[in-house]
């Protein structure tokens, strides 16, 4: 049994600790895992991303085209950037705030997402689109999208473990003031 | 043994500690920067860790504690190398007590670089023995075998993973505490017979070294990371030749087919021939899959040659691998597909999808180097000007709009270039810029022939106070050491004006009005002289509150956005806007804006 995720997003949005929090978690259940991100210059506002492979008989931490079985986009673009990599039937939970490059601005184009997430939807109908934005401001902190998008994604059912488990490894790895914050994002469901 | 998370450059790290390592030094670069910070932040009583001031600086200090037979390593990235190749070519006829152990980091892509070179070249025109490891757990275990082979042929040997394994993360096997070596350097023994390199002994090295060699390829024909795996097709006369992480994507190529035989080189010099001609026994054809220079394929013609093997090789020298870029799983398998005559395969069939913004790296929001570069732009408007670069993050100034960025080349060049074009357009005004680090690694020499040979330049010190494009090192201007010492900070003024620059002044970048007049100012002077613009690392100090916009005096003239390009500024339904995320309150558009239309605190909301 193998899983293949593939976290995406904009430079500083915490998709690091994201995919370190995952492959916590698959280390305490003794689960092999395998990650790869981008790391250096990319990282100032650029494309990053991070592939994470769960379970047996894995050579490397990337994966071809096709194969992920759940990707999380932390940005619209980025996921639609990402999205060849979904195998048939893969799962997608997308945060639907854009993050407007520095070129769109200087050439005064006016990217919105919009364009982006009917494409998701039209090509992944049960793609969970989740208001990233509007969420952390409930929450009352922008520096939560990261756990908000995890917590999503555990609820999709792909990963082999529960949002408890991935809790337990973040009391583990995240100092203590920031726990309270983290479990709500973690638990954090679009309500209505 | 235990199982640990670890990145690949940590594995390296740990790998060594395990081996008894004593001191490493090194200079940071992407993609090797992670083994030197984890040894410092693992680091117990014996071991002791500095950055160098630069490759060469680490590569010497460790021939000396080498000599002193302790067990040493020296990190650095690939085009680190070039610089430290003076010493090391050197220290390769001298030879080591202790095990040293080089670490250059390769980069394919390149992803963070000037070049693609490939160190195994390095390894051998210098005649050193080179590990190539494929994976985590390898590059973890294979350290550890580098230091024990350097100790036993007394040679410094090369480590050469490349930017996948150096970043890729994965659980392995770990040894406990009580199954690590610890390891008591004896100290230096006075020998100038063997320390002091002459001719003489330079000859008598150089026969021994190639003796060595030829013993070292029989050895690692037998060294268990050098893999033949036999095929699982029956009657299969093909073969791939693979190393490092290509290795993994052709075994991810493979897996549940029938395969053809694999041969995975992990010591690319002294090359395992006995392995190889095992390797190539009965084959028709070898495909080899490697990335940078086509190392494997040459030396497998050559031994095809040399002893009159009927196997055709193929590879990047018979274009049926890509020359140039990183592999992945997907270009692996298209080549394995093509080689083995299986069907491609399948690419995704979705419509494409609607065009995607460009993300390219640019300065970060609140960077004074974007000050710094805005000022010299104003400061030299409608002047037949030029702008040598340099290595760092102020290399993303040649970005749009700032476009400040003429020329750039290898680390400390921009001093020097603009010196030579100078000297072909003596009415050019000729800058260059260099960040602090970069300043003290390789640009003071450049200094010194400036102002040696009379030169008419500007140098433009960008100090944020950190090495802030590899991640925020400390440096000789930093006042801080990787041992956690506190110490006397090296003045970068006062290093100018020790060398003879006699114009040098500091200026705060993000005082516009202040800066812009102090490039005019020194720039009227003749002859070599110097602005330091110092104004820390905007990632590295507590931003201010983010300014804000006054809607009744903003006329959407967007010359804020078109002059400085800053990732705080932004466009929300066709206006000007602040993206609060990101602003750091630095000001620098509060100062361009003409309508004052943009403040901080005391600014009318």
């Amino acid at each position: 049994m193998q899983n293949n995720l593939l976290i995406c997003g904009v430079g500083g949005q915490g998709i690091v600790l994201t995919s370190k929090l995952i492959a916590g978690t698959a280390m305490h259940r003794d689960i092999p895992v395998m990650s790869a991100e981008t790391i250096g210059m990319a990282q100032k506002g650029g494309s990053v991303f991070s592939f994470l492979r769960l379970g047996e008989g894995m050579y490397c931490p990337m994966f071809p085209e096709g194969s992920a079985d759940l990707i999380i986009g932390f940005e619209p673009a980025e996921a639609v950037r990402m999205l060849p990599y979904l195998k048939k039937g893969g799962k997608v939970v997308v945060n639907t705030h854009p993050i407007m490059p520095v070129t769109a601005t200087l050439k005064g184009s006016d990217y919105t997402g919009r364009e982006m997430l009917s494409y998701l939807t039209e090509h992944v109908p049960d793609a969970v689109l989740l208001d990233g934005d509007a969420a952390c401001r409930e929450i009352g902190s922008p520096k939560v999208l990261n756990m908000i998008m995890l917590g999503a994604a555990v609820r999709c059912g792909v990963l082999p473990f529960s949002v408890e488990e991935i809790e337990e490894t973040m009391r583990r790895t995240v100092k203590e003031q920031f726990h309270a914050l983290n479990s709500r994002a973690l638990h954090y469901e679009k309500r209505g | 043994m235990h199982k640990e998370f670890l990145m690949g450059n940590a594995a390296i790290a740990r790998g060594a500690m395990a081996a008894g390592l004593n001191r490493v030094a090194g200079y940071t670069g992407t993609p090797s920067t992670e083994v030197l910070e984890t040894a410092a932040r693992c680091r117990q009583d014996a071991l002791y860790v500095e950055w160098s001031v630069n490759e060469k600086a680490a590569l010497e200090l460790g021939a000396g504690a080498a000599y002193c037979a302790a067990r040493t390593m020296v990190t650095m990235k690939q085009v680190g190398l070039n610089v430290a190749s003076d010493p090391l070519m050197s220290l390769a006829y001298i030879g080591v007590k202790g095990g040293m152990v080089i670490l250059v980091a390769d980069d394919p892509g390149p992803i963070s670089s000037q070049t693609e070179q490939d160190t195994r070249h390095f390894a051998s025109f210098s005649k050193l023995p080179c590990f190539d490891p494929s994976s985590v757990q390898e590059a973890y275990d294979m350290i550890q075998d580098a230091f024990a082979y350097s100790e036993q042929y007394r040679t410094p040997v090369l480590f050469r993973p490349t930017t996948r394994v150096c970043h890729g993360y994965a659980s392995i096997e770990v040894k406990d505490p009580e199954e690590c070596e610890v390891h008591a350097p004896e100290g230096f023994v006075r020998d100038p017979s063997k320390w002091v390199i002459f001719p003489r002994l330079s000859y008598q090295a150089h026969l021994s070294i190639e003796k060595r060699n030829t013993e070292l390829s029989g050895v690692f024909s037998e060294y268990a990371h050098n893999l033949v795996i036999p095929e699982t097709a029956p009657d299969c006369r093909r073969g791939i030749a693979t190393h490092g992480i290509s290795y993994t994507y052709t075994m991810e190529a493979l897996s549940g087919r029938q395969a053809p035989r694999v041969m995975k080189v992990s010591t690319p010099f002294p090359f395992p021939e006995q392995a190889a001609l095992r390797f190539l026994e009965g084959l028709d054809e070898v495909l080899c899959i490697e990335e940078l220079d086509p190392v494997i394929e040459r030396e497998l013609t050559y031994l095809c040659g040399k002893h009159h093997l009927p196997t055709r090789i193929l590879g990047k020298l018979t274009g049926h691998v890509r020359a140039a870029g990183e592999n992945s799983c997907a270009s692996a398998a298209a080549d394995i597909a093509a080689f083995m005559g299986w069907e491609a395969p399948a690419g995704t069939e979705t419509a494409p999808p609607p065009p995607l913004p460009v993300r390219p790296p640019v300065l970060c929001a609140g960077c004074p180097h974007r000050a710094s570069f805005f000022a010299v732009k104003e400061a030299m408007k409608g002047k037949k000007s030029v702008f040598c670069g340099d290595i760092g993050c102020y290399t993303l100034g040649n970005a749009m709009p700032l476009d400040m960025v003429d020329t750039c080349l290898c680390m400390g060049a921009g001093v020097n270039i603009t010196q030579g074009i100078g000297r072909i357009e003596p009415d050019t005004h000729c800058f260059a810029f260099v960040g602090d680090s970069t300043f003290f690694a390789s640009a003071i020499t450049g200094a010194v022939n400036a102002v040696y040979n009379q030169a008419d330049m500007t140098l433009v010190v960008f100090d944020n106070s950190t090495t802030a494009m590899t991640g925020h090192q400390p440096h000789p201007g930093t006042g801080r050491t990787m041992m956690g010492e506190v110490v006397e900070k090296v003045s970068i003024e006062a290093v100018l004006r020790g060398v003879g620059v006699t114009a040098v002044e500091t200026a705060d970048p993000l005082q516009l009005q202040e800066a812009v007049e102090c490039v005019r100012r020194v720039d009227a002077q003749p002859g070599v002289k110097a602005i330091i613009f110092k104004s820390p690392c905007a990632v590295l100090i507590k931003s201010g509150k983010p300014v804000s916009i006054d809607p009744a005096k903003c006329t959407q003239c967007k010359r804020c956005i078109r002059s400085l390009g800053c990732p705080g500024l932004v466009l929300r339904d066709g206006r000007v806007a602040i993206e609060q995320s990101l602003c750091t309150g630095c000001g620098l558009c509060a100062q361009v804006c003409p309508f004052t239309a943009i403040g901080g605190d005391d600014h009318a909301e």
